[in-house]
């Protein structure tokens, strides 16, 4: 039995004064920061960021053609999105080349866990709630938050929508209907109400049901140009049918605020899998539950702020193989953790803050599989952070200790395991609106439950894999009332250095395999992104993007190996996106191109492992027109418009051109 | 800043970007000089598969040719560059028999065959999870881990499938033990090594008896579990490799033997040696064995030789040169049958290219070659 355990720019277009909603995380001076929402994303966010971020607001997202947070992820720069295709397909991101189990994904405040594998499948958020959607590389520029958040190498938080209402409003509704390829039905609705003065709700849910069903083609020609062989099949077992339902109580204080979340996802899918040699469908299916509940409280009382936070969260994971030709495999994966966060932040004088947060963590996994260990494992954090602000200078210090204790049932459980990981972050405006900044920072991640424990294969001696972070970068913003409205660029280099990496290694005999701290890489790294918006007649507002990321990412594991030096798999050494937008009254037409470049699909950089670049346009046009008292909004995307044939991963083909239109309604 | 400039600034960034994509070619050959010519040996030469790891579609077909010197490496492609998606995905074992070419590619369920000399294309037979292919009097036999789904759903019995090697058909299929791996045959019967390595931890333990004549299971030897390698010797025995299960049992080499009265095909010795593959030449047994250390967290590899008349251990490292020190994970094993030759492959990290040794006879290395990934099964041409 084979056993392989099979992993943007910044702120964006431009709040027009066409645009209702506030676009919270444009960073521009003039941005006001009066409702509780921003108050919680931006109110310390300095002119400058300390550290390197790249946003999308949710009006961006939606011209963005994007199904899912995963799509948009492709915006940014030094991203990597691992697409198994199709709707239902696994997607994981991979920040800088640093492995998708540094990358931190945290919703609405709270990070996301998944203690089974390290993995989040951004696949499973979608967009439709979604009000912002940023990156930070190294971690967020507050030093008031958990202690979790300064662990991660890179970060995404995603923020979903949250009432604001204007006087004498005192409800919100929203419908919305996607449909289009693959069979696609997307119906969401959205109520939001206001309770007291202080307090309001919102209840936001949403279907998603597809078929999966798309068309692929495979062609090769011989080196004289004839035709060797051009197929075109349908992806089959790719269908999805997914629910989330999502309720939240946001509650306003003196100087302060809670909120309370409950979230409950559900979904089976099929697992297309690789198309290979006379294997076009597969028998392999998954059904997936991820429930959370989740408070926070956040107060300032005179020179401190507190910031707390709960959550409890429950995973079930339903594995099956139905596959007539293989191994019959039924495997139900449970997984609970509990999450206890304080996080406080005291104002030492007018430039100077410090903080101190402690987490707790508890996390268990529950598997039917044979052999497996069911784990538990608590985690304690503690973090101390400072930061300074002297006008055109800013700093931010921060450290973080991990303290891990795991259980086994019936086996001695490995020994406790502690990492501490400082971090240093700089920034100096150097002429108006021309920042330097810089940054330095250590993180790990902790070896995994399947790392670990899973049957045969885990070794419980691993210890945590490193990763250390040098950046430094430009930066430049101007924002001015004339033609050219809005300008942003940044660039940063970067290198990242990965070691004690946690690979497959071949065990004994005939494909066994363990995990060892074996592997190393050294990531060098671009990345560029550029913004500028312009008013070149009356009411048309032109917005161009653009992103490049150049990487050399290379293995130096181990000077034996034939792969010494070659870049890592999957890592193209440039890629870009670019976006056009232009809004014309009600009308809005958004281009958006994203270029992947020639990568390899295995460790050695031969032409047997050679991927080719794909590059996709995306187009959408939107109309936006009132029905009484109705605000609606039709949009059609074509996606893949040159119905270009290409793989992101070797064997899992991506579809070609396709279509989708969403109708929305707004009270 | 004008305004001009910021456009010009941004109306280059998408061709300068943008590298092109190709037609995408098909899967070239790479040629190597080895140099070691034999143009009077009546060994033509030897393929080598590739198994590829799950998935990647590359299990590919090496070949070494004794009147050049040429090593070929993936030529399965060019060809045959018509077949979509080209051999397949993991390689799992190769024959020759007559004029054609037989390569078992587990993950793509089927057999393919091919003509022996030039590798060219004759048809494939739908086997599912096929393993291992041998052949006898004009027929191919074909283990598969799947019997009729019917019987046990959750884990069916395995079958062996035969093949009629002139009209490239399933003709007939007999029911053996759980997840059959290697097959042998002795005086027109069959001896199929059961796994069950779908059963974990209840494993088969068996050898499965199939009478040729009228192709049916007679019996089942009990031996030992997890079972997957069977080579017979010149003695008529049977030398059968029990995996154990990687956790108390330990891995061993059966013998089997019907030197009794009864004639009757039984286990007679048990040699506690860890063997992942062996090829048999003369009274030698050429084996490697493979076994993880828990405490060095690294594998323990020996290559040793097992006398088959006195079944005594009488080397435990057949490489003499050192060479074995460069070696990560021998995964297959081949001796020429003229000049004893010992091949050795090495799968490295099963997801990378491998390497190919050659040995001479005294165990020293005379080349090596890179090789597709996995390397691990070779069977040779003759003239």
């Amino acid at each position: 039995m084979r056993l392989l355990l099979t992993s943007f720019l910044f702120n964006v277009l431009i709040t027009h004064a066409a645009e209702t909603d506030t676009t919270i995380t444009h960073l521009s001076p003039r941005d006001t920061i009066n409702t509780l929402h921003e108050v919680l994303v931006t109110a310390t966010a300095p002119t400058v960021e300390v550290i390197p971020a790249q946003t999308l607001s949710g009006k961006e997202l939606q011209q963005l053609n994007s199904n899912s947070i995963a799509d948009a992820l492709r915006y940014f720069a030094g991203v990597q999105v691992k697409d198994y295709g199709g709707v239902g397909g696994i997607k994981t991101v991979n920040i800088r080349s640093m492995g998708t189990n540094h990358t931190g994904v945290v919703y609405d405040g709270v990070e996301l866990g998944n203690a089974q594998n390290g993995q989040i499948d951004l696949g499973q958020f979608s967009l439709d709630n979604i009000d912002g959607v940023s990156l930070y590389n190294g971690q967020k520029s507050q030093i008031l938050q958990p202690a979790k958040d300064f662990g991660s190498a890179g970060s995404i938080y995603i923020r979903t929508r949250s009432p604001k209402f204007n006087p004498g409003e005192t409800y919100h509704a929203r419908l919305a209907l996607r449909a289009g390829s693959f069979d696609l039905l997307n119906p969401s609705a959205l109520v939001e109400l206001k309770l007291t003065e202080r307090i309001s709700a919102s209840l936001s849910a949403e279907w998603i049901n597809s078929s999966g069903k798309y068309k692929f083609r495979y062609r090769r020609v011989n080196p004289a140009g004839e035709l060797a062989y051009d197929t075109t099949a349908t992806r089959q077992n790719g269908d999805i049918n997914a629910t989330r339902l999502e309720l939240n109580f946001n509650g306003n204080l003196n100087m302060g605020y809670w909120r309370f979340k409950a979230y409950n996802y559900n979904s089976e899918r099929g697992v297309p899998g690789a198309i290979v040699n006379n294997v076009w469908r597969r028998g392999e299916r998954i059904w997936d539950t991820s429930s959370f509940i989740q408070g926070s409280y956040s107060q300032t009382f005179g020179r401190w702020t507190t910031l707390n936070n709960i959550k409890y969260a429950f995973y079930r994971t339903h594995y099956v193989n139905n596959d007539d030709k293989q191994i019959k495999i039924d495997n139900l994966y449970k997984q609970k953790e509990i999450y206890l966060s304080s996080a406080n932040d005291l104002m030492l004088n007018s430039w100077w803050r410090a903080s101190v947060s402690y987490d707790f963590m508890w996390n268990t996994l529950d598997a039917d599989v044979y052999g497996f260990a069911k784990p538990d494992r608590f985690t304690n954090m503690l973090s101390i952070a400072t930061a300074i602000d002297l006008g055109r200078f800013k700093f931010q210090g921060s450290a973080l200790g991990t303290f891990i204790h795991d259980r086994l049932q019936g086996q001695e459980a490995p020994k406790d395991k502690h990492v501490l990981t400082p971090a240093a972050f700089a920034s100096f405006d150097i002429y108006r609106g021309l920042a330097i900044r810089a940054f330095y920072k250590q993180s790990y991640r902790m070896p995994t439950f399947n790392d670990l424990y899973y049957a045969d294969m885990g070794n419980s001696k691993l210890d945590p894999e490193r990763v250390t972070q040098y950046n430094v970068g430009l930066i430049f913003t101007k924002s001015s009332r004339g033609f050219v409205s809005d300008m942003r660029f940044s660039a940063d280099v970067y290198y990242n250095t990965v070691k004690d990496k946690i690979v497959a290694y071949p065990k004994g005999q005939q494909f066994r395999w363990t995990m060892l701290n074996l592997g190393r890489a050294h990531i060098k790294g671009i990345d560029i992104t550029a913004l500028t918006t312009f008013n070149p007649a009356k009411d048309l507002y032109v917005t161009l993007r653009a992103q490049y990321t150049f990487q050399q990412a290379i293995d130096v594991t181990n000077p034996a190996d034939n792969y010494y030096r070659d870049q890592i798999p999957y890592i193209p050494r440039n890629s870009g996106a670019a976006v056009i937008n232009i809004a014309w009254r009600k009308w809005n037409l958004n281009y958006s191109y994203i270029y992947v470049g020639e990568r390899y699909n295995q460790q050695e950089n031969i032409k047997y492992n050679y991927t080719q670049p794909w590059y996709t346009s995306d187009l959408s046009l939107s109309r936006d027109f009132n029905l009484g008292r109705v605000s609606m909004r039709a949009l059609l995307e074509v996606n893949n418009l040159l119905s270009q044939d290409y793989d992101v991963i070797l064997n899992y083909p991506m579809p070609k051109r396709n279509f989708r239109i969403c109708l929305t309604a707004e009270i | 800043m004008n305004t001009k400039t910021i456009f010009l600034y941004f109306l280059p960034l998408l061709p300068a970007i943008t590298s092109c994509r190709e037609d995408q070619l098909v899967v070239p050959t790479e040629y190597e000089i080895i140099g070691d010519e034999a143009p009077d040996s009546p060994i033509r030469g030897f393929y080598l598969v590739n198994e590829g790891n799950m998935g990647s579609n590359k299990c590919t077909l090496d070949f070494y040719d004794y009147y050049t010197g040429l090593y070929s490496r993936n030529f399965y492609s060019e060809r045959n560059p018509t077949v979509i998606k080209e051999l397949g995905d993991v390689g799992n074992d190769i024959g020759i028999y007559g004029s054609k070419l037989y390569v078992v590619v587990n993950c793509s369920h089927k057999v393919e065959v091919m003509d022996a000399h030039s590798g060219i294309r004759l048809g494939q037979i739908d086997i599912p999870n096929c393993r291992y292919v041998r052949f006898h009097r004009g027929k191919a036999y074909v283990s598969s881990y799947v019997g009729p789904v019917l019987i046990d759903p959750d884990a069916p019995k395995g079958a062996v499938y035969e093949i009629d090697t002139t009209s490239m058909s399933v003709t007939r299929k007999v029911l053996v033990g759980y997840q059959p791996e290697e097959m042998e045959i002795i005086d027109d019967y069959m001896y199929v090594a059961n796994s069950g390595g779908y059963r974990v931890p209840n494993y088969d333990n068996t050898v499965s008896v199939i009478q040729m004549i009228d192709f049916k299971q007679v019996r089942q030897i009990p031996v030992a579990i997890n079972l997957h390698r069977v080579k017979k010797d010149r003695y008529k025995q049977l030398w059968v490799s029990s995996r154990g299960n990687y956790r108390g049992i330990h891995s061993c080499l059966c013998v089997l033997s019907q030197d009794n009265p009864y004639n009757k095909m039984e286990c007679i010795d048990t040699i506690p040696v860890a063997v992942s593959n062996m090829a048999i030449r003369g009274d030698s047994l050429y084996y490697y064995a493979t076994e993880w250390n828990e405490y060095a967290g690294a594998n323990t590899i020996s290559y040793g030789i097992i006398d088959v008349k006195t079944r005594q251990v009488i080397s435990d490292n057949f490489i003499t040169d050192g060479t074995e020190r460069d070696i990560t994970i021998p995964y297959g094993i081949a001796i020429h049958p003229v000049t004893g030759d010992i091949f050795v492959t090495d799968a490295k990290n099963y997801v990378s290219s491998g390497t190919l040794y050659c040995f001479d006879r005294n165990g020293r290395k005379k080349w090596s070659v890179r090789t597709g990934d996995i390397p691990a099964h070779i069977v040779f041409l003759n003239k």
